[in-house]
Formats: C-alpha cells, sequence, structure tokens
C-alpha cells in the first residue's frame, strides 16, 4: 500500500469503515490533504463498503468539501446582507488585491482560495469571515491587509486571533476573537446554572412525567418552527425502535441567526443536561449534536464539556447513579449546507448521506436517524427543558405569552447601536426589541430571516411568539438607505444557491423567481411581471417538498405585500406588449460574431 | 356580423401544433363558419391584411426572424396564445440551450458525422436569419395570454379553448384534456 492508500484506510478505520460516518471520513481526508480527489473517494469507497457515487455525492453537496485542491488557507467571506450593509465590498476588494485572485480562485501557489459564503453567525460582528476554521470578524480593508500579511508569513490562521473575545471565547480550547454580544441575559437561557440541578429532579420523576411537565410548560420548539415538543417527544417515546436518539439541532444557517452561538459557547452544559433529559424521556441512550461546519472552532471546547460531564456522572452509564439509565452524545460536524438545519436532511447528513430532506412521512418521531425513532430539537429548545425540570413548569409559563411560555433568544443585527444577543419574553412587541436594540432610523425589519417575513413600521406593534412573529431568533434591522428590493433578490440567491435540487418546484422555481425579479430590478420587468412572480411562489410553496422551498418564495412575498411601491417604481409598460426585458441585440450578439455580420434586420 | 380573425404561425416548432389544429376533422367546418382565417400557414396568406382577435403562435423564437414575426402577431392580435410546449417553454429546440451556440452550429455544420462541407463555412447568406444565443419561449419576447401545453395539445383541447374564447366564456380545460400520459 502507498502511504496515500494507507492514510485513507487508517482514516475510515478510525470510524469503523462505517459509512454513515461519511461525513467525518470525507472532513479527515480534506484535514490531511485539502481535498477529497477521485482516487481517495475510491479508496473512501473501498474502505466502508459505499458506492463510489455515494462518496462522491458527499464530496460534491456540501460547500466545504471539494474534489479539486483548494488553498491551504481557505478564505470565506460572508457576503449576506448584513455585510453587505457595512462595506464587504471594499473587505472584498482588498482580499482580491492583497492575494491576486478573484473570489472562486485559487492562488497559482497553491496557498490562498478566496470564497463567497452566506451567514456564518457573526451578523452582529460583519463583515466576517472564516479562515480555514479560525473566525475573523469586524473586517475592513486595513485589517484585510493586515491579515493577508499575517497568513502570507505564518500560514497559520490562529496567529490572526490576537485579542480574545469575551466569556468562553477566550476559553485555551477556544480561543476566538468572537464576542458573545450578549446583552439581556434572561431567566431561561442565560440564567446561572448549577450542573446536575434539572437533570436530579428529571430523574427523580418517571419519564411520562417528565413529558407530561414538558406538556405542562407548553414548551415549543425554538428552531423557528414552534412545534410542540412534549408532543414530540410522545411520539417518539410510543414508536417501535431498537434503539432511539435525541439530536441536537446547532446548524443554525438561517441568515442573521447567531443566539445558538452564544448558547453553545456560554450555556452548553444546560443544553447536554436538556439533551439528557429528552434522553431519559424518550428512552434514548445516544445523542447527537450536529454542529455546523462553520462553529467547528468550537468543537474541542465543546467536546470538553461533554467530557467533563462524563466525569461528573451527567453523562455515560448509570447517570446520577440512576440503574440502567445510560446517555452519551457526540458531535456531527457540518460542512456548509444551509438546508442541513432541516431536521431530515440533518438526519440523512448524519447517515453519512447528502444533505437531502426526506419524504414524510414517516416522521423522525417514527423513522428518523438509522430508520429508528428520533427526537431533534434546538440547541435553546434543550436549554428550556433544562429550566422547566429545575424549576417547574407552573415557573415557566408565567413568562411569555399564552401560546408561546417562556422566553426567546433573539439575535439582533444591522442597523442598530447595540447589536447582539438578547432573551426577551415571549410576546415582547417589536417596538420594544427596537427600542432596547437602539434603533432608531428604521425602514423594516426581517424577522426570522429570509425564511419568514419582512416588517415594515405598520407592524412594529406585533409581537415576537409562534402566532404572530414567529422567529428562530434572527432580526435584521434595516434603516431608511436601505434598498429593499435588492435585499429580496439576494435573499432568493440564498435559496437558489441552498436548495438541495431534489424536487422541481423548489429547484428551478427560485431560479425562475430571481430571473423575474433581476429583470425588474433591472429596469425591465412590468406590472404583470409582479403577478408572475406571485403566482409563481405560491406554487413553488405549495409544491415544495421540505421547508426550505416552502418558505424560499417569502422574501418575494412578503416584500411585494408590504413594500410594495418599491417594485412598482422599478415597472415600465411596452406600448406594444413586447417583453421589456428581451433583447434582441443581445441575443443575436453571439451569432453576429459567429458568422461574421451584423444583423441587418435590427435597426441601429 | 362580421367573424372574428385569426392567425397562426409557426415559429420554432415542428408543425405539428398545426397538424393538431387540423385534427378537429369536420368541426374545421364549424370553425370556418366562426371565424375568418388571416395570416397563416393554413391558408397561406402571408402578410395581415386585418387586426386579429386570436392569434396562435406555435414554437419558441430561435432566430431572429422569429422575434419578428411574433411582435407582428403581438402587434396585429388583441390576443395570443402559445400553443404547445415549444411556445411555452421552448421545448425541444430548446434542448440545445445547454450549449454554447459556437458548439451547435460546429456540430451542425463542420463536425457532425453526416456533414459534407468542404468550404469549412457556417451557413452565412445575408439571407439567413440569424439564430439567437438560445432558444426563447414566447412570453420571454412579447405578452401572452394563454397557455395550452402539450406535444402538440390534443385537437379536442385546441377546439374546446378556441370555442370558448370566440364566444367570450372562460377557457376550462378539463384535466382529461391536458393529460398526456
Ligand atoms: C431549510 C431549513 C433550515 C432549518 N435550519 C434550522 C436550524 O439551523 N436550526 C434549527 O434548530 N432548526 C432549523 N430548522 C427547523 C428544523 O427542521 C426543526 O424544525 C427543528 O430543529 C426542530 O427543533 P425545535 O422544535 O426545537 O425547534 C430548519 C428548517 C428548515 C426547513
Ligand atoms: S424543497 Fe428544495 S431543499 Fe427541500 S427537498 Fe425540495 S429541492 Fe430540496
Ligand atoms: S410542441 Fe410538439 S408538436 Fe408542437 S411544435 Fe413543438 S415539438 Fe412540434
Ligand atoms: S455573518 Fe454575515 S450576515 Fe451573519
Amino acid at each position: 500500500m502507498s502511504e496515500f492508500e494507507n492514510t485513507i484506510h487508517t482514516i475510515c478505520e478510525s470510524y469503523g469503515g462505517d459509512r454513515a460516518r461519511m461525513m467525518d471520513i470525507v472532513r479527515d481526508v480534506h484535514e490531511k490533504y485539502g481535498c477529497c480527489s477521485g482516487k481517495a473517494m475510491n479508496l473512501i469507497a473501498r474502505g466502508t463498503g459505499a458506492h463510489r457515487v455515494e462518496v462522491q455525492s458527499v464530496v460534491t453537496f456540501y460547500a466545504f468539501y471539494s474534489e479539486k485542491p483548494k488553498g491551504r488557507v481557505v478564505i470565506r467571506l460572508c457576503n449576506d446582507i448584513v455585510d453587505t450593509m457595512f462595506g464587504i465590498e471594499h473587505v472584498a476588494r482588498a482580499f482580491s488585491e492583497e492575494l491576486g485572485i478573484g473570489f472562486g480562485e485559487t492562488t497559482a501557489d497553491g496557498r490562498f482560495t478566496l470564497e463567497y459564503t452566506p451567514c456564518i453567525g457573526m451578523s452582529d460582528q460583519a463583515p466576517a469571515a472564516l479562515i480555514n476554521e479560525v473566525v475573523v470578524t469586524s473586517l475592513s480593508s486595513d485589517s484585510v491587509r493586515g491579515i493577508v500579511r499575517t497568513l502570507r508569513e505564518s500560514g497559520d490562521p490562529q496567529k490572526l486571533v490576537r485579542r480574545l473575545g469575551d466569556g468562553n471565547n477566550a476559553h485555551k480550547l477556544v480561543r476566538a476573537m468572537v464576542q458573545n454580544g450578549l446583552r439581556k441575559k434572561g431567566p431561561v437561557v442565560f440564567a446561572e446554572m448549577e450542573s446536575g440541578n434539572a437533570l436530579r429532579k428529571a430523574l427523580a420523576l418517571s419519564p411520562v412525567e417528565v413529558i407530561r411537565d414538558i406538556k405542562t410548560a407548553r414548551l415549543r420548539g425554538r428552531g423557528g418552527a414552534g412545534f410542540p415538543a412534549g408532543m414530540k417527544w410522545e411520539f417518539t417515546r410510543a414508536a417501535d425502535g431498537d434503539r432511539k436518539f435525541v439530536m441536537c439541532n446547532a446548524d443554525e444557517g438561517e441568515p442573521g441567526t447567531f443566539k445558538d452561538r452564544v448558547i453553545l459557547t456560554e450555556r452548553a452544559d444546560l443544553m447536554l443536561e436538556g439533551m439528557a433529559i429528552a434522553g431519559y424521556a424518550i428512552g434514548a441512550q445516544e445523542g447527537i449534536i450536529y454542529l455546523r461546519g462553520e462553529y467547528a472552532y468550537l468543537r474541542k471546547f465543546l467536546e470538553n464539556v461533554i467530557e467533563n460531564r462524563r466525569r461528573d456522572g451527567f453523562l455515560g452509564k448509570d447517570i446520577l447513579g440512576k440503574k440502567g439509565f445510560h446517555f452519551d452524545v457526540r458531535i456531527q460536524l457540518g460542512a456548509g449546507a444551509y438546508v442541513c438545519g432541516e431536521e431530515t436532511a440533518l438526519i440523512s447528513s448524519c447517515e453519512g448521506l447528502r444533505g437531502d430532506p426526506k419524504t414524510r412521512p414517516p416522521f423522525p418521531a417514527q423513522k428518523g436517524y438509522l430508520e429508528q425513532p428520533t427526537v431533534v430539537n434546538n440547541v435553546e429548545t434543550f436549554c428550556c427543558v433544562a429550566r422547566i425540570l429545575e424549576k417547574g413548569p407552573g415557573w415557566f409559563v408565567e413568562m411569555g405569552s399564552k401560546g408561546s411560555p417562556g422566553t426567546k433568544v433573539l439575535s439582533i443585527s444591522g442597523d442598530c447601536n447595540s447589536p447582539g444577543v438578547y432573551e426577551f419574553p415571549m410576546g415582547v412587541t417589536m417596538a420594544e426589541v427596537l427600542r432596547e436594540a437602539g434603533a432608531d432610523d428604521v425602514q423594516a425589519v426581517q424577522v426570522g430571516g429570509p425564511s419568514r417575513e419582512i416588517v415594515g413600521p405598520e407592524g412594529f406593534e406585533r409581537v415576537i411568539c409562534f402566532d404572530d412573529l414567529a422567529t428562530g431568533g434572527a432580526i435584521v434591522i434595516l434603516n431608511s438607505s436601505r434598498n429593499i428590493t435588492e435585499m429580496a433578490r439576494k435573499y432568493m440567491d440564498f435559496f437558489v444557491e441552498e436548495s438541495c435540487g431534489y424536487c422541481t418546484p423548489c429547484r428551478v422555481g427560485n431560479v425562475l423567481m430571481m430571473k423575474k425579479l433581476e429583470d425588474i430590478l433591472d429596469g425591465k420587468g412590468q406590472l404583470s411581471d409582479l403577478d408572475y412572480l406571485h403566482d409563481l411562489a405560491e406554487t413553488v410553496k405549495t409544491a415544495s417538498r421540505c421547508g426550505l422551498g416552502q418558505a424560499s418564495p417569502n422574501p418575494i412575498l412578503t416584500t411585494l405585500e408590504r413594500f410594495r411601491p418599491f417594485y412598482e417604481k422599478l415597472l415600465r409598460t411596452h406600448p406594444k406588449n413586447f417583453d421589456p426585458s428581451f433583447d434582441l441585440r443581445a441575443a443575436v450578439a453571439e451569432a453576429e460574431g459567429l458568422v461574421g455580420r451584423k444583423s441587418a434586420a435590427i435597426e441601429t | 356580423m362580421e367573424k372574428p380573425k385569426v392567425a397562426t404561425t409557426s415559429l420554432a416548432g415542428c408543425f405539428g401544433c398545426h397538424m393538431s389544429l387540423l385534427d378537429i376533422d369536420e368541426r374545421i367546418l364549424q370553425l370556418i363558419d366562426l371565424v375568418d382565417f388571416n395570416k397563416s400557414p393554413i391558408n397561406d396568406i402571408k402578410t395581415f391584411t386585418a387586426r386579429c382577435a386570436v392569434g396562435l403562435i406555435e414554437g419558441g423564437c430561435c432566430n431572429e426572424e422569429n422575434v419578428h414575426v411574433l411582435q407582428l402577431f403581438r402587434e396585429h392580435c388583441d390576443i395570443l396564445i402559445s400553443v404547445g410546449d415549444c411556445a411555452t417553454m421552448g421545448g425541444i429546440p430548446a434542448w440545445r440551450n445547454t450549449l454554447p451556440l459556437k458548439e451547435c452550429l460546429d456540430e451542425a455544420y463542420l463536425n457532425g458525422p453526416t456533414v459534407h462541407n468542404p468550404s469549412g463555412l457556417i451557413p452565412n447568406d445575408p439571407e439567413l436569419p440569424l439564430i439567437l444565443n438560445k432558444v426563447y419561449p414566447c412570453h420571454e419576447v412579447v405578452k401572452i395570454d394563454y397557455f395550452i401545453p402539450g406535444c402538440p395539445p390534443s385537437a379536442d383541447a385546441l377546439w374546446a379553448a378556441l370555442t370558448a374564447l370566440l364566444s367570450g366564456k372562460p377557457v376550462d380545460l378539463p384535466y382529461e384534456l391536458l393529460k398526456y400520459d
């Protein structure tokens, strides 16, 4: 065996040749060789018993994996809307100039690759970039020059971290310049905690009683959709399966959301405590934290938290002395695919597949990870769980609104004086949120990321909760200088990029919508285009298989509904009912070049 | 009362949609009672001589002449209908949209296995309309009022759509008329 073969073989072996661990195997190969070449894929197929095409489908699906070699240092600059609001074009130009390459390119010496990436969960510190696994924040064209110089000298992105962030960002296993920006601590998630308190109380109850408490607390999932957690657990508990699983959704990909990052940094113990309680309640012994690839810098730290909890008897066998209650967790890293936040896609990814959502039914509660009953909950949901067991459901329902008790952690960014993370009681008005964030010039707020809705001043008395302004946590504030239609375009671009491509309405419909939107923005739209967008949006919403496609038209639909004049002022009417977006001159230009004559038919 | 006028054309299509229109069989006599045909390959009238109520378009736009004809139809017809998959979404001709134009022309005129072209030139007579960078469905070039899918749409579907339009009734094509498998 060559050394290359040996290495790949060893990597496969380290995961027991288990093809369900494909994400980790491919990741390790990347860490070693910077890409996963065709040769490597052959060897992985052999080492895991997977078909070669299955390996390839993983390598080509995820943005952080690549068949072709990339630079030893990969710079991924976030180009989400918050970054564009804060001068990303200067930062991008500086990177390009300093490295002498464009975006999507690698330097000739193979040292650097430059790419764009959607939101990396640092929107309150934008513009931000990922350099390999290292996060760099608050970029400016000046800081970029220094960054490139340091990277050229040392090749080590960690050297870029000069001043450490606050809280656990400065922990020796994190050492990141990331700031928590934790501006408002609430009683549920960010109050002080003592490990074991909640778990001990849970173990004094029967699993059915634990679920009853979660139901009495009327806890709804914090990832965005607000599904009742107790009901989900009950289904999973009741389902037949040899094994059961608890999964924590730490994929946090919705642009403008970064609250889970801060929870993971400061309240990982609380979350893990909630996971263990879930394990006890549904009868699971295994848990998985699906951590987005962008947060890989937290991995060692989280593993350490897990290790400490094992040591303290909060994880592992016979937890807290309860005979027969075993529960342990592992971390599964993602690799840059937004759709993997969708729970069935998340499960696919954990199974070592492309991040394709699955067809429902069966729901994960019946057949989830490895076809076994599985609970998937958000990071914050597990924190709520622990607190409910610690303090009682009665305490929990006293906060918040009737349909959505408790608190909600919001990540606020954009045009305000105090961007960051806030834990508010559910039911708080948008106006109050804006006031606390120090936003005085507000044209609109994007609530819940592109998947949800844009709200104008007429909606500022609406309240944050699952029955009104539902959000997984993203609040992006836009002042009066911001271009609403341009924002819709960027968000459509995001969905086009992130669609898994399985179903036609989402794969094709979003492209068509984006093209039409671009025509309109280019001044080539007509009034009927708005109806066209509307109809197409409805089709995509109703005919798409998963939540991504079902939500993807929302940037257009909600801006059309609430900011229609912005579109109307761009529209044209053609006197002869021709389509203003069709440009005959451009359409024949290529043929003119090929045959070497100009069109005689077009008047100049 | 004067009969409403209908015009038809085949752009980048195969004439299959027109053949389907002829497939209405003896109902063609009824049709002639209902309408006068203006510019159309059916009667070989080459130019518009009057304003038309309805224009039926077969095929999308693959060259500049198609565009001119389509725009002419838009100017002369009250209602334009895209008939068939080529008109509604480009259809088979639009397969070339996935390839660069040069590759298409090279394959057609230079490299194809059955090509005999000692001159090695791509046809370039000024009489030939220039080909577009891609095949466009009609509604990307002018406003289209109705679409009848199918390759081709059945005679019954065309009949139902036309008679409804001409009698001022809503066009209601039942599922059976639009189901092709
Ligand atoms: C495209 C898409 C992305 C999602 N991303 C996330 C995410 O990053 N984090 C999350 O907790 N839930 C996300 N969800 C929601 C999950 O599918 C699921 O509802 C959630 O994890 C359930 O947990 P909860 O009930 O505790 O909120 C996403 C859904 C969709 C459709
Ligand atoms: S809706 Fe979009 S993301 Fe979801 S399964 Fe279909 S193609 Fe994939
Ligand atoms: S839709 Fe079918 S029948 Fe009609 S022109 Fe196109 S290929 Fe021919
Ligand atoms: S990190 Fe750029 S918008 Fe979130």
